[in-house]
């Protein structure tokens, strides 16, 4: 990866409204930024959405971006929260290739991570993994060597820790 | 919605807008009426749309409907930090060659009072952009005109020597900046801008002040002490006088001439329109520009085609004013039909047609840096413009020759039953200058059609 191309951390209070996404990606396309990770949802106050964006791009662009994004009329607010101490979760479902001999030792290790076996069939195992992102693929690569067939992932989700209100 | 032309003008329009509505429910009419016009007219202006589904306009609506809004992701600092304005003066106090950088957000926020303030006390020269026209008259000893790619030398030459640089709502647009990286690393810049997205976005700033520009020079000018410039100026007179805009008056009617001559018989009381070409870049250069918002502009968008309605615009909103639209012959033919509108309106605008019978700018380009292959620019199928205003029931002049260019311009500014098209018939090979090529730094400026073949420009067009 570029030295200059970093992966960001942005996490956007906005406007519960229509049409505020397409104009948020629109930010992002225009300075080349790729989004990895998009997760929306409305938040507390449902007149609002919070908004967490992983996107790789480079890095002397980042503080233009989040001009631009707090620019828009819909965002009240964009923070970016790469470098900081933040409490950060994602969830995964892991659906992994197994057999009679296998078996047994993949439940020993997604048991090491704590992943929740969610389906169970004669040839797959399904289990899902939260915490953060590093934890999920941690055990996507120890899951390798038996063959994983699908991951779905939910994206990064930050919350501020203590009393401050995230994205802020 | 998206039936025949009426569909999906929202998604089209993301990129270009300042926001957009898009109306459902018809209760919502009237707040969302007033956001649009307290967005568009406020902080940076910009258009904004507002999206009518058939059943939203012909639903029937409570005339007490409340048009009452909240906007908490729009905010706007007026006034610039105290910090960072004291920061600014210091920064001017103690400069030996500073400049002012005049552009759209100076004009926008009326701070003509303010800079001529600040200009007298402190004895600064005057730079203005292509949209910073007017703001600070042109006139003024202290004023250089444009500077960049088409401005004047002095101008630039001014901008090459001087210690310092202080933007006032001007975006160091690649067309004045040349090459951003390395424009002027001599000089200090500061930045005044509503915008806080063009704070460093092209050029790295010493100081950048976020507000409205009149509400900052006006608490600016409180902390400013009188710096010696006396030098400095004297410096600037010279190069003025050194290098002025020139062309050739005898031989083939030259553009310049006539749009020289037109600012010269409207005393700098006319309202100017411009395409975008040539000569465009001939108005900015020879339509002495004395007051704000007098030379109209379609600026970093490009466009051509907008001279002549902008004229209509103008003409309708200052009925008593000479509007002079100068525009070439490629871009007045995109929006010939609105003659029509003039003609029915009977709007006496004067339409100072350069005509030189190709898409001149263009030919300039491919004549200086792809060995003269010309590709695309030859209007050989124009009409006779004097008989196309015939057909519109406008009147029409045309002019030939240097000899008759003020005969010819008087008579045009003494019709006023109506537009007029004056069909000026000019050197066809004719070549903006000064030029700085673009994407090169602005101590490469040429000034006539240099002999050696050019490279080609790293810079966009």
């Amino acid at each position: 990866m570029n030295e200059t191309q970093k992966r960001h951390n942005i996490s956007l209070y906005v406007e519960n409204k229509p049409g505020v996404t397409i104009r948020i990606a629109l930010v992002f396309a225009r300075r080349g930024y790729n989004i990895e990770s998009f997760v929306g949802s409305p938040a507390q106050d449902d007149r609002y959405s919070r908004i967490n964006i992983e996107a790789t791009g480079d890095s002397q662009t980042l503080h233009l971006m989040l001009e631009q994004l707090n620019r828009l009329v819909d965002v009240i607010h964009a923070r970016e929260y790469s470098d900081e101490d933040v409490i950060q979760k994602e969830l995964a479902l892991i659906k992994v290739r197994c057999n009679n001999e296998s078996r047994t030792e993949i439940l020993q290790i997604t048991g090491a991570f704590k992943c929740r076996n969610v389906d169970i069939s004669d040839t797959t195992m399904t289990f899902q993994v939260t915490g953060k992102s590093s934890k999920i693929d941690a055990v996507s690569k120890m899951l390798d060597k038996f063959g994983v067939l699908e991951v779905v992932r939910t994206g990064k989700l930050l919350i501020a820790r203590g009393k401050e209100e995230t994205s802020w | 919605m998206g039936y025949i032309s009426g569909g999906r003008c929202l998604r089209y329009s993301y990129p270009i807008v300042k926001h957009s509505f898009l109306v459902k429910d018809p209760k919502e009419l009237p707040s969302v009426i007033n956001q649009a016009f307290h967005i568009a007219n406020t902080g940076r202006p910009g258009p904004v749309i507002v999206d009518l589904p058939k059943d939203v306009t012909s639903a029937l609506i409570d005339v007490d409907t409340s048009g009452e809004f909240t906007l908490p992701g729009y905010s706007i600092r007026k006034e610039g930090s105290l910090e960072s304005i004291k920061e600014a003066a210091s920064m001017i106090s103690s400069a030996e060659k500073p400049i002012l950088m005049v552009g759209h957000g100076a004009v926008i926020s009326g701070a003509t009072q303010e800079i001529k303030a600040i200009v007298e006390k402190m004895q600064i020269p005057v730079i203005n952009t292509l949209l910073g026209k007017g703001c600070f008259p042109e006139s003024h000893d202290l004023n250089l005109g444009m500077p960049g790619m088409h401005g004047t030398a002095y101008a630039n030459m001014a901008l090459c020597d001087c210690d310092l640089i202080v933007s006032i709502g001007a975006r160091w647009d690649d067309r004045i900046a040349g090459s951003p990286s390395d424009f002027q690393p001599q000089a200090k810049k500061i930045h005044i801008d509503i915008d806080p997205v063009e704070i460093n976005k092209t050029v790295q700033v010493d100081c950048s002040i976020i507000g409205d520009a009149k509400s900052v020079l006006n608490s600016l000018y409180g902390f400013l002490e009188k710096g010696n410039t006396q030098r400095w100026v004297k410096q600037i007179r010279r190069l003025k006088r050194e290098y002025p805009l020139k062309y050739k008056k005898e031989g083939k009617l030259r553009a310049q001439h006539v749009i020289e001559e037109m600012s010269r018989l409207t005393e700098g009381n006319a309202i100017v329109t411009t395409d975008v070409g040539q000569h465009q870049m001939w108005a900015a250069q020879f339509f002495k520009t004395e007051h704000t918002r007098h030379f109209l502009s379609s600026g970093g968008a490009g466009t051509m085609g907008f001279g002549f309605p902008a004229a209509i615009g103008a003409q309708m909103a200052n009925p008593g004013k000479i509007v002079v639209a100068v525009v070439g012959d490629g871009g007045f033919q995109m929006t010939l039909p609105e003659l029509s509108t003039a003609v029915n309106e009977k709007l006496p605008i004067k339409i100072l047609l350069i005509n030189n019978n190709y898409l001149g700018m263009v030919r300039q380009w491919q004549h200086m840096f792809y060995d003269n292959r010309l590709s695309g620019v030859d209007l050989e199928g124009n009409p006779d413009f004097v008989k196309l205003a015939g057909a519109y029931g406008c009147k029409g002049f045309r002019v030939k020759r240097s000899a008759d260019v003020r005969k010819v311009l008087g008579a045009a500014l003494a019709y006023n039953d109506g537009p007029c098209i004056i069909d000026a018939e000019v050197e066809k090979y004719d070549n903006v200058f000064p030029m700085v090529p673009s994407g090169a730094s602005l101590d490469k400026m040429l000034l006539s059609m240099p002999r050696k073949k050019l490279e080609k420009p790293k810079g966009g067009t």
